[in-house]
């Protein structure tokens, strides 16, 4: 029987899932740190022989690879408006598998151009107008680029009637560029497709190079990836189902790393009630955030400065320096929880990752009281009635208080404005599978959507709650 | 192509009014982008930016246009939209008022034009084609 291996290069572990088709299900999962400093290849074939002494396999059918490996793929979008073309750039970044490391709106300076030209950042992402609309930004922007000296991919998706002329700018000024669908063709319509094809064959390319990841690229059936897009897809296809595999319906993922918290949500995320009017962009149906600010270790100062300081002071009489322990994170990114107290401060951390996290992603609601009656407003997405909440990444799947950091993303009297889910079931990756299973549902989509289904476990308390 | 904006501003959810408007402009050749009910100023000019529109048109039928519309030049001053031409029309303030001191208001808070309760809209064709004329 066939037996594909998925593997995930992290910035912290390579994971390996190894698949046997003709079963349906996993056969074993291993991991390694990833030597992104030396050779990727020395963590990959450790992780293979640790995989082999479980599963007593030395030989796949087919490898396929996602990466996250040093900072993933780190983009700087370009807009307009703020709230049009420059979110509707961020969205397709973030769509791509990227993280925003730079956003700049309307006319770019030449310091902004050369931040980007000296920035640590692998594609920018060029959009402003929509067809036939603005055209004399995205012809500065891109010239000012091209002034700069900008090496990296610029990838132009902004109004369709300057194509030619950026083009030109592009070749006079000798820029590595792509052209691409408007991301947003008319007003609050958001078209992610295109550019997201485009930054990802970029990725596959020519950033795996740059990251390292390259030398090991042969060994792949296809290029690599960027991890989150993997995770993206594997929500979708758990909440759509494939032909008779039914699936979950509307559904929440939340992945909380080390430097990152990143919120899928897969719904359309329309109004749950009468007269409510929605405002501003479209939305995606699987839509992801990351918040680079939010994360258990590296990120973990950023979790800090988002609180207030009654919420401090609340944590220090319980005799927890909230500042000092994320410092201590900050510093240690390895760092394992040595104790229960330990423990405990990282749920702590979690649940306001998660809390944080959530409050960003969803959409408000807000009443207006009109001379014929009273009507609400939404922008962005209701996820009031999502189903399920899945929990992955390292802190959730090895902590003992999952259940209460992903109960952090529900309904909160104390922000009455926010769509937050109301009354999901709770799922946990305990196996790590998620990204794996978006990479193996672009070929066998039905065996990946079984895998997530059986593996995935339902939890309705934390385990030292069901321990006693 | 010209780009025209169109809208129904403040807590005012008149949707019909603005379909008919969206629907005759876009017979006479205009590219109409509707911001819809429920309005901002900031939906209008936000609009009006990324769609290189030289024409706002600002309807209002439920009487509180005019604290509605304060502001709204000088906002597209500052979005860097200070040509745009502004129109407001409808049941645009409370009450009513003597329709040519209201007119002198709005003209004063940087509108070009105002129209009184009932225009069609066909009625103001003639004159949106010769004001955009005019701009060019």
């Amino acid at each position: 029987m066939p037996k594909y291996l998925l593997a995930d290069i992290g910035s912290t572990y390579t994971k390996l899932t190894a698949v046997d088709l003709g079963k349906g299900d996993i056969i074993g999962t291993a991991r390694h740190y990833t030597t992104v400093n030396t050779d990727v290849r020395i963590g990959y074939e450790k992780a293979f022989a640790l995989l082999a002494e479980k599963t007593h396999v030395m030989e796949y059918d087919k490898v396929f690879a996602s990466s996250s490996a040093a900072g993933g793929l780190k983009m700087a979008a370009i807009g307009l408006v703020e709230e049009l073309t420059v979110e509707a750039a961020k969205r397709v970044c973030l769509g791509a598998g990227g993280k925003v490391n730079l956003v700049y709106s309307h006319h770019i300076t030449k310091k902004d151009a050369e931040s980007i030209r000296d920035g640590d950042i692998d594609i920018v992402l060029l959009a402003g107008g929509t067809d036939g609309g603005n055209e004399d930004c995205v012809l500065y922007n891109a010239r000012m680029l091209g002034e700069a000296g900008v090496k990296i991919p610029v990838v132009y998706a902004g109004n369709r009637a300057c194509q030619d002329q950026i083009q030109a700018i592009f070749k006079e000024y000798n820029i590595r560029g792509w052209i691409c669908d408007n991301v947003m063709p008319r007003l609050n319509v958001l078209n992610i497709e295109s550019a997201r094809k485009v930054i990802q064959s970029i990725f596959m390319n020519n950033i795996t190079e740059a990251k390292g990841i390259k030398k090991i690229e042969t060994e792949f059936a296809e290029g690599i990836v960027p991890t989150p897009y993997a995770v993206l897809k594997a929500a979708e296809l758990l909440s759509r189902g494939y032909a008779d595999e039914t699936g979950l319906g509307e559904i929440v993922v939340i992945d909380i790393g080390g430097a990152t918290t990143d919120f899928y949500s897969v719904c359309s995320g329309m109004p749950k009630q009468a007269n409510v009017f929605v405002h501003g962009l479209e939305e995606p149906f699987a839509k992801r955030t990351v918040e680079g600010d939010l994360g258990m270790r590296y990120s973990a100062p950023g979790i800090i400065k988002n609180l207030s300081d009654e919420t401090i002071k609340k944590y220090r009489e319980q005799g927890i320096d909230l500042l000092r322990e994320a410092e201590f994170r900050h510093s240690r990114p390895a760092f394992l929880p040595r104790d229960e107290r330990d423990e405990y401060v990282d749920s702590v951390l979690a649940k306001l990752c998660v809390d944080i996290a959530t409050s960003r992603h969803v959409g408000t609601f807000s009443t207006v009281y009109t001379p014929l009656g009273v009507m609400h407003y939404q922008t962005g997405k209701d996820l009031s009635e999502v189903k399920y909440i899945v929990g992955t990444g390292g802190v959730i799947i090895y902590d003992r208080h999952a259940y209460d950091i992903l109960k952090s993303a529900l309904y909160d009297a104390g922000k009455p404005t926010e769509l937050r889910p109301r009354k999901p079931a709770f799922l946990l990756d305990g196996d790590y599978l998620t990204s794996a299973m978006g990479l193996l549902g672009r070929h066998h989509p039905e065996i990946a959507l079984r895998i997530m289904k059986k593996r995935f476990r339902k939890i309705v308390g934390n385990d030292y709650e069901s321990a006693k | 192509m010209e780009s025209i904006v169109i809208g129904v501003i403040g807590a005012d959810v008149h949707a019909v009014g603005n379909r008919i408007i969206e629907f005759t402009l876009e017979n006479a050749g205009y590219n109409v982008v509707n911001v819809g009910v429920l309005s901002t100023q900031e939906d209008f000019i936000n609009a009006a930016i990324e769609s290189n529109a030289k024409m706002i048109l600002v309807s209002s039928l439920y009487g509180h246009g005019e604290i509605d519309c304060r502001g709204m030049r000088e906002k597209c001053i500052e979005s860097g939209l200070k040509d745009i031409i502004l129109y407001v029309g409808g049941n645009i303030v409370v009450g009513k008022q003597d329709f040519f001191e209201v007119e002198k208001r709005f003209k004063a808070m940087g509108f070009d034009r105002v129209f009184p309760p009932g225009t069609p809209i066909e009625a103001v064709l003639p004159l949106i084609k010769e004001d955009l004329m005019n701009h060019a």
